[in-house]
């Protein structure tokens, strides 16, 4: 029960959560054929990265904008993996060099690079998968929270890394798979993943994934490091002052939400079937933070609910009026920032206190016309 | 130990100067145990720079600072703090949104590394402890209150209970009755007495008869050097403090 | 890498690079005086900065297309009044922007970001349906054409000398403007200490919103000087802005002559690497380097001095 409640503060939020959870995990499964389905896992990974941006931004008050590094180290680890497995000798045995990804062939390369040979090992990329992004994430946090360098800075500075990676493997073709990515992804450990049995089964280890993430992150934010982190945003120096390591405690936050956009890549990887450089770079990185602030910055369901939600419309309406998008999308952000900071969960918990309001307003004026004329009676 | 008498805190020769400037200069400093030291001086002295130093907010160019025979000069703030040194701002700085109990709680010593922080727990000790700090401070009916809706008076004990909680040998604070009320003034001075039983305060302040109620000795700064050192009798009748305010 | 080249090769190719990568520089020091203005200045970062520096050059192009249209004698000329309508086209749009979003969000220093973002997504696509998704060029003056040739094999092209001397100028002007104006001390004053400049009688707001049109201004001048090396696409703007970030943020953040000199170097590095090393890796190795010295000194090149910071 105690823990119950860390992980739920109101009953509101419980209830949320659970909502939420029933849609994607019953509700979505049942109503939608498997090809929509596939395209609600895709979104759903982007939830990942949404849920390291409200520890990161809503919480720590840091924003990224290049949490697509983290997405495409975990999607990339993922992509090496299958894309080795789908690189057989045999049905690359037209190949110059058999047995090594077609990109590489292409680009004349007689071996596998170096780097590539720990991904065939299946546990070496499921740690990979965490630990690459992780490490990247805690290296540059350190170099930079130690420094005090924060707000605006650690923007453009995350943003100029998301453009440097995403330039750095478009350049290298022979290594990477240059701007088409890794593609053709075929069996995980011999299983096809490109079947509709498959993708459903992706889809539940998805959603569970993902609901394990938000509890984790709602356990996070509700113990004292949630409180901690707060203070962070918004006392810095105080926090300090009382002792603790301000620079430790955003390195660690940046760290958790990059290895959780990792794990996000690797879902999307096994769902899509394929990885590259365009889901990195500048302008990816910084949808991801849309998702994130239509949905609600503070709010863990409500950055989940953002994602599905931008996305359903980004393809709705791209698909009939692409010219419209654009305008929309750039509008919503507009609006969301100027005008609902705290995004869709914020309307909602303002429409909730808004309503409690009315209500004990009520109650006020109710019990008053009855008890007043009691109560005036004794005084006279 | 070298030195013949045990101070808590000795500071020799600390300096910093900003771009050729020097805000403080050959700053000696010693601290006895369970005293209140107070500093004072005019605007621009170098007051509240001397406090940065020692807590470490600002590093210094010269000099030492030591606490208990440990060099703290260089340490990174948090470590000074947890070594026990505890430092109050001028504004009261608390966590405007977070209740006076979970004010005081997120103080406590316990977890305050990444992981203490995510398995903390508030044990009977912890809640007896934030009661009986919560007593002293005179805040005990508000612990469920949101600190940001206290007065200005509350805040700043409020503050010093958070520095409490800490449970450091050194608190150090910047002018903390400035804007209290009469009442408040008489009641902080009292705290402080209190609280300096079995540790050392160091108070920067302005208010003459703040400093003569509660100061067990007194520094005066002027222009970054000190003046004077004494109790209250001996500076106050120092000719060249009484220069430098008169003529101020 | 250099060993394939003989030295008088290798002279001739550092100064061509070199001189391509003074119009890299140029445009880059345009659009990051604009930027250090607005961001070193005031704090707000300007994401569709690059998008003005578009509007810049599509003011350009308009204008070019209109005295093709109705007076072509006036051709030679008109490019020198199209820069000054450039920024003032570009003032005027930034006012505007100021008004009705930045100075809400002041105080809000990373929402401003995302708002600008969602600004530049909206113009991108304003240009994309007026202008069309192809790049246009507009028709240049003959003077601008053409080059010098100082030597054998070297030749350098006037439009670059041109940019570049543009460039130059309005650095000097702004500079000028900045720290001999009563405007340039009332902006910094404004930056020192905005509640005591108001205090002593500055409408900091107004000093806001002449600070941020000026800045976009700077950018349309930018796009105008784009437009003799490139041709100007909806997108032509974003490809510039992590480099002008960059520039500024390295620069210093507040400080002019840091600005100068951060241009300088990224240009060039980039410039000269781009020849040596195939595609993007010259543009990959120079931000890399920049990110890693940011990291390791966050205050930029020239910092400014403050005390107590």
């Amino acid at each position: 029960m105690a823990f119950f409640r860390t992980l739920f503060k109101t009953r509101g939020e419980a209830v949320s959560f659970a909502c939420f959870a029933l849609l994607i995990l019953v509700i979505l499964p049942l109503a939608l054929p498997v090809f929509r389905l596939n395209l609600v896992g895709k979104y759903l990974s982007y939830g990942f990265v949404g849920i390291g941006l409200v520890l990161l931004w809503g919480r720590c008050g840091i924003l990224s904008l290049g949490q697509g590094v983290f997405f495409g180290l975990g999607g990339y680890c993922m992509a090496m993996f299958l894309k080795l497995e789908a690189s057989d000798p045999v049905t690359t045995a037209i190949q110059s060099t058999p047995g090594i990804p077609d990109f590489m062939d292409w680009n004349q390369l007689t071996a596998l690079p170096k780097f590539w040979e720990p991904f065939h090992s299946f546990p070496f990329t499921v740690l990979a998968i965490f630990v690459v992004p992780g490490l990247v994430a805690f290296l540059i946090g350190w170099a930079m929270f130690r420094r005090r360098v924060g707000g605006v800075y650690f923007a453009i500075i995350t943003q100029a890394i998301a453009l440097i990676l995403s330039l750095g493997i478009d350049g290298n073709q022979g290594y990477t798979g240059g701007r088409n990515g890794i593609t053709d992804l075929r069996t995980l450990m011999g299983w096809d993943i490109r079947s509709e049995h498959a993708q459903q089964v992706l889809y539940f280890i998805c959603v569970l994934l993902l609901l394990g993430s938000a509890l984790f992150a709602k356990y996070i934010i509700n113990t004292r490091f949630g409180r901690v982190l707060m203070a962070v945003r918004d006392q810095e120096e105080r926090v300090r002052f009382s002792g603790y390591d301000v620079a430790m405690i955003r390195t660690f936050t940046f760290t958790v939400a990059a290895m959780l956009a990792g794990l996000g890549g690797a879902l999307f990887v096994l769902q899509v079937g394929f990885m590259s450089p365009s889901l990195i770079g500048i302008v990816p990185s910084i949808e991801l933070v849309i998702f994130a602030a239509v949905g609600g910055r503070l709010s863990v369901v409500g950055a989940m609910v953002g994602c599905l939600l931008v996305n359903f419309s980004k393809s709705a309406f791209s698909e009939a009026y692409p010219d419209l998008w654009l305008y929309l999308m750039g509008g919503t952000f507009i609006a969301v920032v100027m005008f609902f900071p705290d995004g869709l969960a914020g309307l909602f918990t303002k429409w909730g206190t808004i309503k409690n309001r009315a209500a004990a307003l009520l109650a006020r004026f109710r019990p008053a016309s009855a008890t007043t004329p009691n109560a005036s009676q004794p005084a006279k | 130990m070298s030195t013949p008498k045990d101070y808590v805190l000795e500071v020799e020769d600390l300096g910093v100067s900003f771009d050729g400037f020097k805000a403080v200069d050959g700053f000696n400093f010693y601290l006895d145990a369970n005293t209140v030291h107070v500093i004072i001086g005019p605007n621009g002295a170098g007051k509240t720079t001397v406090l940065d130093l020692i807590c470490g907010k600002t590093k210094a160019t010269s000099g030492t600072v030591k606490f208990k025979g440990k060099e703290m000069r260089g340490m990174r703030e948090y470590c000074i703090v947890r070594a026990g040194i505890g430092r109050k701002f001028q504004n009261p700085s608390i966590y405007e949104n977070l209740t006076v109990l979970e004010n005081l709680e997120i103080s406590h010593p316990a977890g305050r590394g990444i992981f203490g922080c995510l398995l903390f727990r508030r044990t009977p000790a912890i809640q007896q402890q934030i009661e009986s700090t919560a007593a002293q401070i005179g805040l005990q009916d508000k612990l469920d209150t949101e600190a940001g809706i206290l007065s200005h008076g509350q805040k700043q004990w409020l503050e010093i209970g958070m520095l409490l909680m800490q449970e450091p040998e050194i608190i150090m604070l910047d002018e903390p009755v400035a804007g209290m009320s009469v009442r408040e003034r008489t009641e902080t001075a009292a705290l402080i007495r209190r609280i300096s039983a079995n540790r050392s305060v160091i108070v920067i302040e302005h208010d003459m008869e703040f400093v003569r109620e509660i100061a067990d000795r007194v520094t005066v700064m002027h222009l970054g050097q000190i003046l004077s050192e004494g109790s209250m009798e001996t500076v106050s009748a120092d000719p060249k403090v009484i220069e430098v305010y008169i003529g101020h | 890498m250099f060993s394939e080249y003989t030295t008088e090769e290798l002279q001739n190719i550092f100064m061509m690079q070199g001189f391509s990568g003074l119009s890299l520089f140029s445009v880059l020091l345009l659009m990051g005086l604009g930027l250090a203005l607005i961001f070193g200045q005031m704090g707000v970062i300007n994401m569709a900065h690059g998008e003005f520096m578009a509007l810049g050059a599509y003011t350009v192009y308009f204008c070019s297309t209109l005295t093709e249209q109705y007076a072509p004698a006036f051709g030679p000329y008109y490019f020198i009044c199209a820069i000054g309508i450039a920024f003032l086209v570009c003032a005027l749009v930034g006012a505007l922007v100021e008004f009705l979003m930045i100075r809400h969000l002041y105080h809000r220093p990373l929402d401003t970001l995302l708002a600008t973002w969602g600004l530049s997504l909206i113009m991108q696509q304003t240009y994309r349906s007026l202008f069309g998704a192809r790049e246009v060029t507009p028709t240049l003056p003959e003077w601008l054409m053409g080059s010098f040739n100082l030597k054998e094999g070297l030749d350098i092209p006037i439009n670059g000398v041109f940019v570049l001397c543009l460039a130059l100028l309005v650095t000097f002007v702004m500079i000028l403007f900045m720290y001999k104006s009563k405007f340039g001390l009332r902006l910094r004053a404004t930056v020192q200490n905005r509640k005591m400049s108001s205090a002593v009688g500055i409408n900091t707001g107004k000093v806001d919103r002449v600070a941020f049109s000026l800045g976009c201004g700077i950018a349309g001048i930018a796009g105008a000087a784009f437009t003799t090396i490139g041709s100007t696409g909806p997108d032509s703007g974003s490809r510039y802005i992590v480099d002008a970030f960059l520039v500024v943020v390295f620069g210093g953040a507040a400080n002019m002559l840091g600005c100068v000199a951060s241009a300088f170097g990224i240009a060039q590095a980039q410039s000269i690497l781009e020849f040596f090393l195939e595609g993007t890796k010259g543009k990959v190795a120079t931000l890399l380097v920049i990110v890693v010295a940011l990291m390791l000194r966050p205050q930029g090149l020239f910092p400014s001095k403050v005390r107590g910071h």
